[in-house]
């Protein structure tokens, strides 16, 4: 079974961003760029079926501008086996890239894929189970652990009331939570070897892709500040205070 | 005018409580339809009854069948799908729920059409502000095109509208060919006599400074007292303290109590996105140098395990 894993190149986990002042977006310019942390988590748990020999390939796939290889050679580092990058240059929203995903799908024979549940930039969370739906498949999100068993997987998720478990038959779409696994630290060697291995370009027009009606996004801004607080120096002063706000 | 469809929950005959949160949100819309469905297995009434209940809602469908007796999203949305297109609806909006947040892609991407994750203002029909970069980045969208607008809504964002007239509840039956690829297996949920996490006006929650799950005791201890929910930040679940649910942050819960006590909470950027709309936040650590303290309203710095029990005698 060859399994599709999603790999979005986002700000980095640790950075704070800034909205830029004129509302048009948020400041990009020198901010360090990382593996979407939920992808990564995907990426390793492809690799995971791999070595349990469930698995037989793990083909890697980032849909943004040509800088997303460097994620794209961060997951062969990990040790997937090929990557393939469907070049835009404009930032494509989740319904197509999800079309993206169902081309290649089709195009690979794949029998599994595993993407991040959500992308830590848009926070959109909806790629996953678009592409299920528009495969007609199953769709298996916040996966906190999964089992694949012959043509079908049992699948825990993180819902909201605790842990729900499901089967689903495959080929399937799963999402992966925080607590799927934890994913390899990278080693130089492996670096080395990432540089070898095969890395595919295309385009939305090589795939046949029209881009789908979208949100047009017209003005970023900045939160709005909460008022600043200020300490208390006992537990009697904090106990006070609250009680004088009604909150006790 | 637009006419929504609101995606309803219920458990075991038990509306959910981010129904009245979601219906909200669909006054805003300008609506002169509000009609909010249920799904379920032979056990819909009661939870019919709370839905036609709220304000604002002008009708409730109920679709009773044993393939929804845990409703799961490739399931429903197909349902959805039908009712949708059956209503002639404009929107379809749910809660931001694990299971809303599950459905409505799957709903939306069957109708073709982009969709809005974590509504928290409506600006027109079509055009609304969402969080992205874990709450840091506010954007106003436009649905483009002219197809039904699909969302999820913030919860957080929307106090639940009260009861109002009673609207008229219709059990409908649905001819559409249910998928058998996903198949419900089990459910573990913790058991708890505490306030819901999501709703309860007052939460306790616990960090990694908390250290271990024999320490969570005097967490649960301190909520009790106050009659609080409890919560902890991603390091205590990923640290086995305490069970998923009761995350809080950016990928976990997204709260607005009237309280929120952080103890032994650094406050990282994904945490401080669950917990921005609190009315106020109380924080507790022993690091004066805590990003916590920078969005807390009051701030105590000191040991936890000697200040949450002096806080338990005075209050």
């Amino acid at each position: 079974m060859k399994i599709l894993v999603g790999v979005k190149r986002v700000v980095d986990y640790n950075v704070r961003v800034q909205v830029k002042p004129d509302g048009s977006g948020v400041a990009l310019d020198g901010v360090k760029m990382s593996v979407n942390p939920f992808d990564e988590i995907a990426v390793e748990e492809a690799l995971r079926l791999r070595e349990a020999g469930k698995a037989t390939e793990v083909v890697v796939v980032s849909i943004g501008p040509v800088a997303a290889q460097e994620q794209l050679r961060t997951a062969l580092a990990m040790g997937a086996d090929r990557a393939i990058l469907v070049e835009s240059a404009e930032a494509c929203q989740s319904l197509t890239v999800a079309r993206v995903f169902a081309k290649l799908v089709e195009k690979e024979q794949a029998g599994l894929v595993i993407l991040g549940k959500q992308a830590i930039d848009d926070d959109a969370g909806q790629t996953p189970q678009m592409l299920a739906a528009l495969l007609g498949c199953a769709q298996a999100s916040y996966a906190s652990k999964v089992e694949v068993n012959d043509n079908s997987m049992r699948v825990t998720q993180e819902v909201d009331a605790g842990l729900q478990t499901i089967d689903v038959d495959l080929p399937a779409v799963i999402s992966a939570d925080l607590r799927l696994n934890e994913p390899r630290y990278v080693k130089l060697p492996d670096i080395m070897k990432a540089k070898k291995k095969p890395m595919d370009t295309l385009s939305l027009a090589d795939l046949g892709v029209e881009p789908a009606a979208a949100l047009k996004v017209v003005k970023t801004e900045a939160p709005a500040a909460r008022g600043g607080g200020r300490k208390v120096a006992s537990a009697e002063e904090l106990v006070k205070e609250l009680k004088n706000k009604g909150l006790l | 005018m637009s006419k929504v469809l609101i995606i309803g929950e219920q458990t075991g005959g038990v509306l959910g409580q981010a129904v009245g949160r979601v219906v909200a949100c669909a006054k805003e819309l300008n609506a002169s339809e509000v009609v909010v469905a249920l799904f379920g297995a032979g056990d819909l009434a009661s939870a019919a009854d709370a839905a036609a209940a709220l304000d604002g809602v002008t009708r409730v469908v109920t679709v009773d069948n044993p393939a929804n007796d845990h409703p799961l999203a490739a399931l429903v949305a197909p349902q959805v799908v039908a009712l949708a297109q059956q209503g002639g609806y404009s929107h379809v909006l749910g809660s931001n729920s694990s299971f809303g947040k599950d459905t409505l892609p799957r709903v939306a991407a069957l109708l073709g059409v982009p969709q809005v994750t974590d509504i928290m203002l409506v600006l027109g029909e079509r055009s609304f502000k969402r969080p992205t970069y874990a709450g840091n980045a506010i954007v106003t969208v436009e649905v483009a095109g002219d197809g039904v607008v699909c969302g999820t809504v913030r919860s957080a964002s929307y106090p639940a509208v009260g009861n109002g007239d009673k609207a008229p509840v219709e059990a409908v039956s649905l001819d559409v060919a249910l998928p058998s690829h996903t198949r419900y297996i089990s459910q573990e949920t913790s058991k708890s006599d505490r306030p819901d996490l999501q709703s309860a006006p007052k939460v306790v929650s616990g960090g990694r400074g908390v250290g271990s799950a024999e320490n969570f005791k005097i967490i649960f201890s301190f909520a009790d007292k106050i009659g609080a929910a409890v919560g902890a930040s991603r390091a205590a679940v990923d640290a086995g303290f305490v069970p998923n649910e009761m995350q809080v942050g950016q990928t976990g819960k997204i709260i607005a109590p009237g309280l929120y006590v952080a103890v032994g909470i650094s406050g990282a950027i994904q945490h401080l996105a669950g917990i921005k709309d609190a009315g106020t936040i109380v924080a507790i650590n022993k690091d004066e140098e805590a990003p916590i303290f920078e969005v807390a309203d009051l701030g105590l710095v000191g040991d936890l395990f000697q200040l949450l029990p002096e806080l338990e005698k005075l209050v």
